[in-house]
């Protein structure tokens, strides 16, 4: 079948550079060898990068610092905005062989999808040297079953619960961040109650406790090592209990009114931080950056970030080399220094970005790091803290990242549709089967 | 050719006269044949460079989609292909999401087609009136056009917020509480509808104004003289002198609501907007296609979506063309 789409693609280029040599069509002249773009010239190495984001790697000029340490290459980094983009181009990259960066981003998301079939693609970084000091849940995400390791960790996103003060205080729940953290120490369900006592006594009806159910139910479930599907790669959402309890609290919150109605990072949720429409949000160490930039200076030090009941992790990211480059080792060698604890820690510092090595999680830049915007919440601990809580292995799967979007969608009818959780957890269902099967 | 035109030197007299008109004969014959090529095949020649690149771009494509659509194929993996034969047409036949889009598609197509079309008449008609700065006018009405689809709906997705958004602010000051246009099934698809409206109005107004401008004046002068008021006039010699435009607008604003597809996918906004909100409800078939192929990532059953709403065109040119024969026979 490719052979044949070959010949007939050939076929087709022939006939358009045929018409195109009589000065009637400029062909489209786009002919790739399949290559990188990255090689080694007059002494100078090229090394192209495909990234997604915010990274951090571009914007906090640590690649430029590279290039400066080593006058004889050259780094040329591609960034996507949005990861949903990226992720279809490389998709397409991959199937083609051409197009590909010597250096490739992975979303964790994707980590599954890719290791399962695209392994061969990449190069195994199991034996880099300095590359031991990751800690050991984000490693075994990237490790396929014959422990080829096709990437390595970039940040990782364990999840705290940021609240504002003077919402928490006008409907008499506590301010202070260890107490507020007791309100529901161990158990998400005490999160949901905390919401039932705001709102019987917030004075401001306009205020809800939570912003969407959906970052409830993600904290549920992104703290488990098995979540929609089991080791042997079946899809078991149906009947897990962690996923099951998840939909219910979830559902909870949702037909309690606790909640905003707003799905994050969509329209509607930016102006909500600004103008104070939710006290609270199960909030990843990535997200204190959206949240500072989009409340705006007027709400700094009305934030604070109290430890979530349980631990866990959503988001994060991971560099990998592709085996088509002609400068395998150098890109390993950069992956390896982009990735290292020093840079790691650097990012956090500008970024926010939560490192994921074991080794940066215990330097004190980063343990001793204060939020100014968070009423100085000691950020750095609260968050490696929740890293430690989480647990070591964890089984990802082809379509998680999919299966999280529908089943927000489908905490979305019951939110804002008035569909009755029942009905909702039916058509989730019906579509994970029609997305994943 | 040489060796003919070298003989009548040594060969015999008779035998010249036949060898010479035989010559003629044949490079006449070659001349009317390069002629008629010339007459016959040069448009061909003309024409060529189009159908090269149509067979490229859109004819190829077409037949290898329909190939795909015959497999299972994901698009990480699209070298691994199995044959599933009419599997996914089947599946989609009986899947509700497909009749759910057809349906929304229609009525997204009515909501945004009927006002767009009818504002545009009654637009067109006012600025064939004589007005001082007409030019302004007739250029303003064209600037919508000119702005981007991306641009026009992540303006009109802001406008129409539920909690922030300036329409919700307006009603409200009418007492209207906050409508969620984005869960609403019929709030969205009037929201989306209105994108359209505002994005083609004026260019269809343009377009009517033209045809417009075509009229006799006297056909004007005739009517008035036989006591016809602006409404008649407008309803018995405006509409029908202008016909064949207002056909030419439905046939283009069809296709352009089949196709609708950035605007609905823009007003949800990442993941809801490829699904045309959570309960799909305004999910149009080419966001069902763009679902499949880059949501879910599966490029055998995208296909079939494609060649569903190709096959769809071909069903409804079939039944316009036996309406307008029955239509012409009763005539």
């Amino acid at each position: 079948m490719y052979k044949f789409r070959r010949k007939l693609r050939t076929r087709v280029v022939a006939a358009v550079s045929a018409v195109s040599a009589l000065g009637l069509v400029v062909g489209c002249g786009g002919s790739s060898d399949g290559g990188t773009g990255g090689g080694k010239k007059d002494g100078k190495v090229t090394i192209t990068m495909g990234l997604f984001g915010v990274m951090g790697f571009k914007e906090t000029g640590l690649l430029d610092k590279y290039m400066k340490e080593n006058p004889n290459v050259v780094i040329k980094a591609d960034v996507a905005g949005d990861e949903q983009t990226y992720y279809t181009a490389l998709q397409t990259h991959l199937a083609a062989g051409s197009g590909l960066k010597d250096i490739q981003g992975i979303e964790i998301g994707r980590a599954k999808e890719l290791s399962d079939t695209q392994k061969d693609k990449f190069v195994d970084l199991a034996g880099v040297a300095g590359t031991d000091h990751f800690l050991p849940w984000k490693q075994s995400q990237v490790t396929t079953a014959d422990k080829k390791v096709i990437g390595l960790g970039t940040d990782i996103g364990p999840m705290a619960v940021c609240y504002r003060k003077d919402l928490f205080e006008q409907a008499g729940l506590p301010t202070d961040r260890d107490e507020v953290a007791k309100l529901w120490e161990g158990d998400w369900s005490k999160y949901v109650d905390a919401g039932k006592r705001f709102k019987q006594k917030s004075k401001d009806d306009k205020v809800a406790f939570m912003d969407s159910s959906s970052g409830l139910f993600n904290a549920m479930i992104y703290g488990n090592s098995q979540q929609f599907y089991d080791k042997e790669g079946e899809l078991i959402y149906a009947t897990n209990p962690v996923v099951k309890d998840a939909w219910k609290l979830a559902s909870e919150a949702a037909t309690s009114d606790l909640t905003a109605k707003l799905r994050q990072f969509q329209p509607g949720w930016d102006p909500g931080l600004a103008n104070s429409t939710f006290a609270s949000t199960v909030c990843p160490a990535w997200m204190l950056a959206h949240i500072s930039e989009k409340a705006g200076p007027k709400n700094k030090g009305k934030w604070d970030v109290a430890k979530a009941p349980k631990g866990a992790n959503w988001g994060g990211a991971f560099l990998g080399v592709m085996e088509k480059s002609p400068v395998k080792k150098e890109a390993q060698e950069l992956v390896a220094w982009l990735t290292a604890p020093e840079q790691q820690a650097y990012i956090f510092k500008k970024l926010g970005n939560l490192p994921s090595s074991q080794t940066a999680l215990e330097m004190p830049e980063v343990v001793n790091a204060k939020s100014d915007y968070f009423s100085g919440a000691p950020i750095g601990q609260i968050f490696a803290a929740a890293a430690q809580e989480i647990p070591d292995e964890q089984v990802l799967g082809r379509k998680d990242g999919t299966i999280k979007d529908i089943f927000s969608q489908g905490l979305t009818l019951i939110e804002a549709q008035n569909k009755s959780p029942k009905e909702a957890w039916e058509t989730s269902d019906k579509r994970i089967e029609k997305a994943a099967g | 050719m040489a060796i003919s035109t070298s003989t009548p030197q040594d060969g015999a007299p008779g035998t010249a006269p036949p060898a010479g008109t035989g010559t003629g004969g044949d490079g006449q014959r070659r001349r009317t044949l390069l002629h008629r090529l010339d007459v016959r095949g040069a448009p061909y020649a003309f024409v060529a460079p189009f159908f090269v690149v149509f067979a490229a771009f859109s004819f190829y494509p077409l037949i290898y989609t329909s190939w795909i659509s015959l497999h299972r194929v994901e698009l990480s993996t699209l070298n691994l292909m199995e044959w599933v034969g009419f599997d996914n047409y089947t599946a989609l036949w009986d899947d509700e999401r497909f009749w759910n889009a057809l349906l929304n598609t229609f009525t997204i197509g009515v909501l945004s087609t009927v006002p767009q079309l009818l504002m545009a008449l009654g637009l067109a008609h006012m600025l064939n009136y004589r007005l001082r700065g007409s030019t302004f006018f007739r250029v303003a009405a064209l600037t919508p056009y000119a702005t981007s689809v991306g641009a026009a709906a992540l303006v009109f997705t802001m406008l129409f917020e539920r909690d922030f958004g300036m329409i919700n602010w307006m009603l409200s000051l009418f007492g209207v509480d906050n409508i969620d246009w984005e869960n609403n099934k019929w709030a969205a698809q009037t929201a989306i509808s209105s994108i359209v409206i505002w994005r083609w109005t004026g260019y269809n107004a343009l377009l009517y104004l033209a045809a417009m401008q075509a009229i006799p004046r006297d056909r004007y002068e005739a009517a008035a003289i036989d006591g016809a008021s602006r409404w008649q006039q407008f309803l018995k010699v405006t509409v029908p002198g202008i016909r064949s435009t207002i056909v030419f607008t439905i046939v283009l604003s069809t296709i352009g609501a089949t196709q609708l597809f950035g605007e609905p996918l823009i007003f949800g906004q990442g993941p809801n907007g490829i699904t045309g909100g959570a309960d799909n409800q305004y999910q149009t078939l080419g966001l069902l296609l763009y679902e499949e192929g880059w949501k879910n990532y599966q490029m055998g059953r995208a296909a079939t979506v494609a060649w569903a709403m190709f096959l769809l065109l071909i069903v409804v040119f079939i039944v316009q063309r036996v309406v307008k024969r029955v239509l012409a026979r009763k005539a």
